[in-house]
């Protein structure tokens, strides 16, 4: 095993891999969090897949708007899709960010649901936009299932920027996501811009997701959004410490994951997801068995109220 | 009563209030006037319009009908005045954050974005946490504190605020008796140098320690007078009968401190 490891990083492509892998984990643990504290799951997965349109509409651009206009281009020579997937992404995914926010924010009822059609739509515009690019697709599957092997130098530039963007503005408004975080109505009565914080929160998820999109896939996203903070926030009951956990949660099962796939030539994607997941699933079965979470903690909690008093009379 | 009122201050002035939901209208001309160092109790059933009447002191619902300044300015400005209290309700009791954390966004209003907490702050929420008594649990996890901790935790972070007017939303819903007197007792201490509004379906407790109570029910009953009298309380819970899940009590206390037992004043849900 051991030999295994030194000979997977002599290869460049593996310490590229393990590079990427270390920093979307950065990104990843400091957001993964806010989504977990905040509940949030299901619009950050709302977000990931309506990127998939923009993941469409890059190579629809790249290999049939481009050439219609700049025949034989270099642009339109070049096998590789290149950066357009991934710009379309991102602007496809702060795209849904802000709308799904916003859709949130105005109308009371239904919210989840407009979100789910946004995902859907979202998905399908990316279906029919690949449907209608002609020739070269091949590597299409790596946005949905991830090919942390396949990233480029010039990803890892783009990771590093998005990286330092996250970790600055969580940095600059941190007290502010805190608050809107535990107590939006608080924050509201305090004056804080409370919808364009949230804004910014899905944006941020909307990079996040981006970075993951390379490593895991868009369908995978989710769980490595969330798993490592989940298990960060059954040990840890302070939000920054909380977020330093899931970072080092996430870079130990990208790791990992990633020789595992290495060894036994498994998808590289999914290795990570399932090393993250049993994880996950040793570490609710350890708090089960110490009780911590649903029988001690409670108790102590209940112990600390006079237990001869009556029930108080106004509770329903 | 009424000469010393009128030199006081008004902080709150609610002038011909009409409030509600887009089907649904749950307030009433309602009229208020509080003035400094008023410590009123508005009570009123489940269904009443309390809620309704906090959220549009809070600038959360804006008024169909009528005006509501605090010291003179409308809510969305005037609000900063207001150190709020929630109603406790069931939350995340894993959420990692600390009471002293919570105490802390009180002093969000006063830093403003892109502005760090200073000494300044740090002072002021742990005056405020001794004056709750729960300085020694700062670090504690607020979702590992008893109700009645909680609730006193929520009250310091309102004080962080350093409010002229505190605004609690039922603050003993979640508590049993016992507590629910220490947290009048400190209510009544904090009275000294703030104004208190609070309201609550919690007549008994609610009269024997406020200065002035009031009766809410889509109307407000309110004469600026510690008697809860029969007639307001007829008043208020009259109204739309259905509101009352166990009936119209006929029969309430004579004057105040007394007869503390009439128990259907709260919806059963």
């Amino acid at each position: 095993m051991i030999t295994a490891l030194l000979e997977a990083l002599q290869f460049g492509f593996m310490r590229n891999a393990l590079l990427v892998g270390v920093l979307v984990s950065v990104a990843t643990g400091i957001i993964g969090t806010f989504v977990v504290v905040k509940r949030i799951v299901f619009i950050s997965g709302g977000i990931a897949h309506a990127a998939y349109g923009g993941i469409g509409v890059g190579y629809y651009v790249k290999y049939t708007l481009l050439p219609l206009f700049f025949a034989g281009s270099v642009a339109a020579t070049n096998p590789r899709p290149g950066y357009y997937p991934i710009v379309g992404a991102t602007l496809f995914s702060l795209i849904a960010a802000a709308i799904m926010g916003l859709v949130q924010r105005r109308t009371r009822q239904r919210a989840d649901t407009i979100i789910g059609v946004l995902w859907a739509i979202g998905m399908a515009m990316g279906i029919i936009f690949v449907d209608q690019t002609e020739g070269y697709k091949a590597d299409l599957m790596s946005y949905l299932f991830g090919s942390i092997l396949a990233v480029e130098r010039s990803e890892v530039i783009l990771i590093l920027v998005l990286d330092a963007i996250i970790v600055a503005v969580v940095a600059l408004f941190y007290k502010e996501l805190l608050a809107i975080s535990f107590d939006e109505t608080f924050a509201t009565v305090e004056n804080l811009p409370v919808d364009a914080i949230y804004i910014v929160l899905l944006c941020l998820i909307a990079l996040t997701v981006v970075m993951l999109m390379r490593v895991v896939g868009l369908i995978l996203v989710i769980a490595m959004l969330t798993i490592p903070a989940a298990i960060a926030g059954q040990y840890v009951r302070d939000m920054r410490r909380m977020m330093v956990w899931a970072i080092g949660l996430g870079m130990a099962f990208t790791v990992v994951g990633l020789f595992l796939s290495y060894a036994w030539n498994l998808t590289s994607g999914a290795s990570i997801i399932l090393v993250a997941g049993v994880a996950y699933l040793i570490s609710l079965a350890a708090a089960r068995l110490r009780g911590y979470r649903w029988g001690g903690r409670e108790a102590r909690v209940q112990g600390r109220i006079a237990p001869t008093q009556p029930p108080p009379e106004g509770e329903e | 009563m009424g000469a010393s009122v009128s030199e006081r201050r008004e902080v709150i002035s609610i002038r011909n209030l009409w409030a509600g939901y887009e089907h649904e209208q749950v307030l009433e001309d309602v009229n208020l006037s509080v003035y400094e160092g008023d410590f009123i109790g508005l009570i009123g059933p489940n269904g009443g319009g309390k809620t309704t009447l906090v959220k549009v002191l809070l600038g959360l619902l804006p008024p169909m009908r009528g005006e509501v300044r605090i010291l003179g300015q409308p809510v969305k400005k005037g609000r900063r005045y207001i150190g709020y209290v929630p109603q406790i309700v069931e939350f995340d009791r894993d959420f990692p954050v600390s009471v002293w954390e919570v105490t802390r966004m009180g002093r969000l209003g006063r830093r403003g974005l892109l502005r760090r907490f200073n000494a300044e702050d740090e002072a002021i929420v742990a005056r405020a946490l001794r004056e709750v008594d729960l300085l020694e649990l700062r670090d504690r996890p607020i979702g590992e504190l008893s109700g009645g901790q909680r609730q006193r935790a929520y009250i310091a972070r309102a004080l962080a605020s350093e409010p002229e007017i505190l605004l609690l939303d039922e603050p003993t819903s979640s508590v049993d008796p016992q507590v629910s007197v220490s947290i009048y007792e400190l209510l009544e201490e904090l009275n000294a140098h703030a104004t208190i509004l609070l309201i609550s379906h919690d007549v008994s407790v609610v009269s024997s320690y406020v200065k002035t109570v009031g009766c809410l029910n889509r109307r407000l009953f309110y004469h600026n007078d510690r008697q809860l009298t029969p007639e307001m309380l007829e008043q208020a819970y009259q109204c739309p009968i259905d509101l009352i899940a166990h009936g119209v009590p006929h029969r309430v206390f004579a004057e105040h401190g007394a007869g503390i037992h009439e128990h259907h004043l709260e919806e059963g849900a």
